[in-house]
């Protein structure tokens, strides 16, 4: 097998003093998608957010080890420039920053980071309008101010434009599901099954395993009070699915 | 939280134009009195009308208040303490004839400033007028502008040569009983520039005003006059810098605009006086009275201003729209980083019929920053159909700064149409982090989130400025991110 993108040991991180990561470990291959589940509060956005490096969060303990750098020590912006990518639970409005510029200035920050030239501008605007109607993202839509005015829906689907067009080798998607209809949910999947390829990897985050129906995960963890506890096939978030998160709390609760 | 931290660092780095220019000055003693003023109109070699008129202004003065509406903090002002009058020696008595005879400090001064006065190193199509605390240094293109009958000097030159032009004119838009600080310009003034495009022109370039203050303690009280006939057209913009000095200046201008039949005048300004330092010591105190009278129908007038500089702005740039079918607008952005306070904004007065304005103000806050839109659409009975549409937008990066929006509105006539829309948004540590984690940095991040948000207004100035706004605005929000 080739070199893991991802190796994560025994990572702890806090906020505000607040335990919420105690010792996560997590491994994850070129190709491979890998879903990570639990119940609300377990601790699985804040693994999605201290992969991307929010400040907010204090690492304590332990590493994380991506295409064998060491992850934390770079901030955000290097970490997206190598590839890390957060498709964000909740896409924040910047008013006034048209959202094609911000994505133009995005992918050329990336490309000045490998080592290319500035993308032209008619091929950007190609690029960009032939992946947006796959999306279903209506060309006014990118023309305004980044996610001002945009339905949930529309946050969700703005994420997987930028993923199609920054191209990561490690995408994290943070509960990309949630608030989806079912049109978009489709939408959503298939442009994250476009962009599945054996250079890449993804690691999903969902509370629900409806999104697993569309994209299909090679391993499923499952989280509990910052922790993995359990990992498997895409079976086991079929289990979970039918027998809820209060299994979970009995069978992993009496464990302990 | 380090992202915070991080925002205002970049949002207070040093201010670039804070040089002192070794060169004598001389000066009035500090304090006025009549006897200052008649000292004033002196060394000007001033008509008598003239001189009545400063005594004029200054006992209507004597009688008034400070005004305290604003929304700004300051100590109180020591009038007494304050220096009239203070021109470089080299300029005394005489204006020099040619760039040749001007002092080399004073021009290396400007060339510092990116103003060359010198003809081959000029900005191409843009006529300047150099203002250096009292008195103005030189004006270029002037002889080229007079073939098509255009007066634009200096203002104490235009007192010499068209003193008919300057009488008629002169507070017929601001009187000197208008406010406090119009009062006290009126008895002071020193410079300024003066402009008038007579009947039909078309003025080929744009004209501007540099003002510097050097001089520690003085005051700048300028004043600038400009008139655009039936038919004109004139686009001129201001620029003004000065020292770093831990004590606060007095800057009281007083600018008046007349549009006449069908004529337009566009003023721009970009404003980057000394704002004081991180904790808020020292820099300048703005208080400046801009007004402009469409006086014939079909003309126009419109306000531009990148607001940057001072310690203090209270400024409202306004148009009383006289004429039928005439028009005013108002497009401002406004930045107060540190311990920068603004109450700044305009007012629209209508009274013609048909008269339309548009205001659209931008306001930026970060650091301690307060920044205040403060306006008024007043709609006059026999405005019939008159409009308004007014924007102001408030954008709050972190979180100990102020956004307030204060607008006024006066209908006197039911044909009336009149809209307001106001926004207000923080840049935050999530806005930041998210624009990181596409890969900007912070530094970036800011810089296109800022340049977005005035892109309206920036692009309202002349070509020839909107690249320099552009740096202005980054070089405000340059500096060392962690």
């Amino acid at each position: 097998m080739s070199e893991p993108i991802l190796v994560v040991r025994d990572l702890r991180a806090c906020v505000n003093g607040k335990p919420i990561l105690k010792g996560v470990d997590l491994t994850v291959y070129p190709g491979q998608v890998h879903a990570i589940m639990g119940p609300n509060g377990s601790g699985k956005s804040t693994l999605a957010q201290v992969l991307a490096g929010h400040e907010i969060y204090e690492v304590t303990g332990g590493e994380a080890i991506y295409c064998g750098k060491n992850l934390l020590e770079m901030k955000p912006e290097e970490r997206a420039r190598e590839g890390v990518f957060l498709a964000f639970q909740y896409p924040v409005e910047i008013p006034g920053l048209n959202n094609m510029e911000f994505l133009r200035a995005a992918l050329n920050a990336i490309r000045k980071h490998r080592g290319l030239e500035e993308i032209d501008a008619f091929d950007f605007l190609n690029l960009v309008q032939e992946r947006a109607r796959r999306l279903g993202i209506s060309e006014e839509l990118l023309n305004r101010s980044l996610n001002v005015g945009f339905s949930g829906g529309e946050k969700k689907r703005n994420e997987i434009l930028q993923l199609s067009i920054l191209e990561p080798r490690l995408a994290i998607l943070d509960e990309t599901d949630s608030g989806l209809d079912i049109d978009a949910l489709k939408a959503v999947a298939e442009g994250v099954n476009t962009m599945r390829s054996p250079e890449r990897a993804f690691i999903v985050v969902t509370h629900y395993q409806r999104l697993l129906n569309y994209v299909v995960p090679d391993v499923v963890h499952i989280m509990y009070d910052g922790r993995i506890v359990q990992s498997g096939g895409k079976e086991l978030a079929e289990e979970l699915e039918r027998r809820g998160y209060s299994w979970l709390e009995e069978t992993v609760g009496s464990a302990r | 939280m380090a992202t915070i931290t991080q925002l205002e660092s970049l949002l207070s780095q040093d201010y670039q134009f804070g040089f002192v220019t070794p060169i004598e000055e001389e000066s009035t003693p500090p304090g006025l009195n009549e006897d200052i003023i008649r000292m004033i109109s002196a060394k000007k070699h001033e008509p008598d009308w003239l001189l009545e008129w400063r005594l004029a202004a200054y006992r209507a003065w004597l009688q008034m208040e400070e005004p305290r509406w604003a929304n700004v903090k300051y100590p109180p002002i020591d009038y007494q303490k304050i220096v009239y009058y203070a021109a470089p020696k080299s300029l005394s008595g005489k204006r020099p004839k040619s760039l040749d005879e001007v002092d080399p400090e004073l021009l290396k001064t400007y060339e510092k400033l990116g103003i060359p006065l010198r003809e081959q190193e000029r900005l191409a199509g843009v006529a300047v007028d150099a203002v250096f605390d009292s008195v103005s240094v030189a004006t270029t293109l002037k002889e080229k502008l007079e073939e098509l009958g255009i007066i634009f000097c200096s203002f104490s030159e235009a007192v010499q040569r068209y003193p008919e032009l300057v009488r008629k004119w002169l507070g017929t838009v601001v009187p000197y009983t208008d406010n406090f600080f119009a009062a006290l310009n009126s008895a002071v003034f020193s410079d300024g520039s003066f402009c008038y495009v007579p009947k039909g022109v078309r003025c080929p370039v744009e004209l501007s005003t540099y003002f510097r203050i050097n001089a520690a303690d003085t005051g700048q009280f300028e004043r600038t006059l400009i008139i655009a006939d039936e038919g004109a057209y004139v686009s001129y913009l201001e620029g003004c810098t000065a020292p770093r000095r831990d004590t606060n200046q007095l800057h009281a201008a007083v600018v008046e605009l007349i549009a006449l039949d069908n004529a337009e005048i566009r003023y721009s300004t970009v404003q980057n006086w000394y704002p004081g330092d991180r904790e808020g010591r020292g820099g300048i105190y703005n208080f400046v009275t801009k007004r402009g009278k469409c006086l014939g129908k079909n003309s126009k007038i419109s306000w531009t201003q990148l607001e940057t500089g001072s310690a203090i702005t209270w400024k409202y740039p306004s148009c009383i729209l006289i004429g039928e079918n005439s028009v005013g607008e108002f497009y401002s952005v406004a930045i107060t980083t540190n311990r920068q306070q603004a109450d700044t904004g305009t007012k629209m007065i209508h009274i013609g019929k048909n008269t339309r304005s548009t205001i659209v103000s931008k306001g930026i806050a970060a650091g301690y920053g307060q920044n205040t839109y403060r306006g008024l659409v007043k709609i006059l009975k026999g405005a019939e159909n008159a409009r308004n549409f007014s924007q102001c937008d408030s954008l709050l990066i972190g979180d100990k700064c102020g956004a307030h929006t204060f607008p006024y509105l006066e209908v006197r006539n039911p044909t009336a149409r009149v809209e307001h829309e106001a926004t207000t948004s923080r840049i935050g540590e999530e806005q930041i982090f998210y624009c990181r984690q596409r890969g900007l940095s912070t530094e970036e991040a800011v810089s296109m989130i800022v340049n977005g948000f005035c892109k309206e207004v920036i692009r309202k100035l002349p070509m020839e400025f909107a690249v320099e706004a552009q740096k202005l605005l980054s070089i405000q929000l340059e500096g060392s991110v962690g």
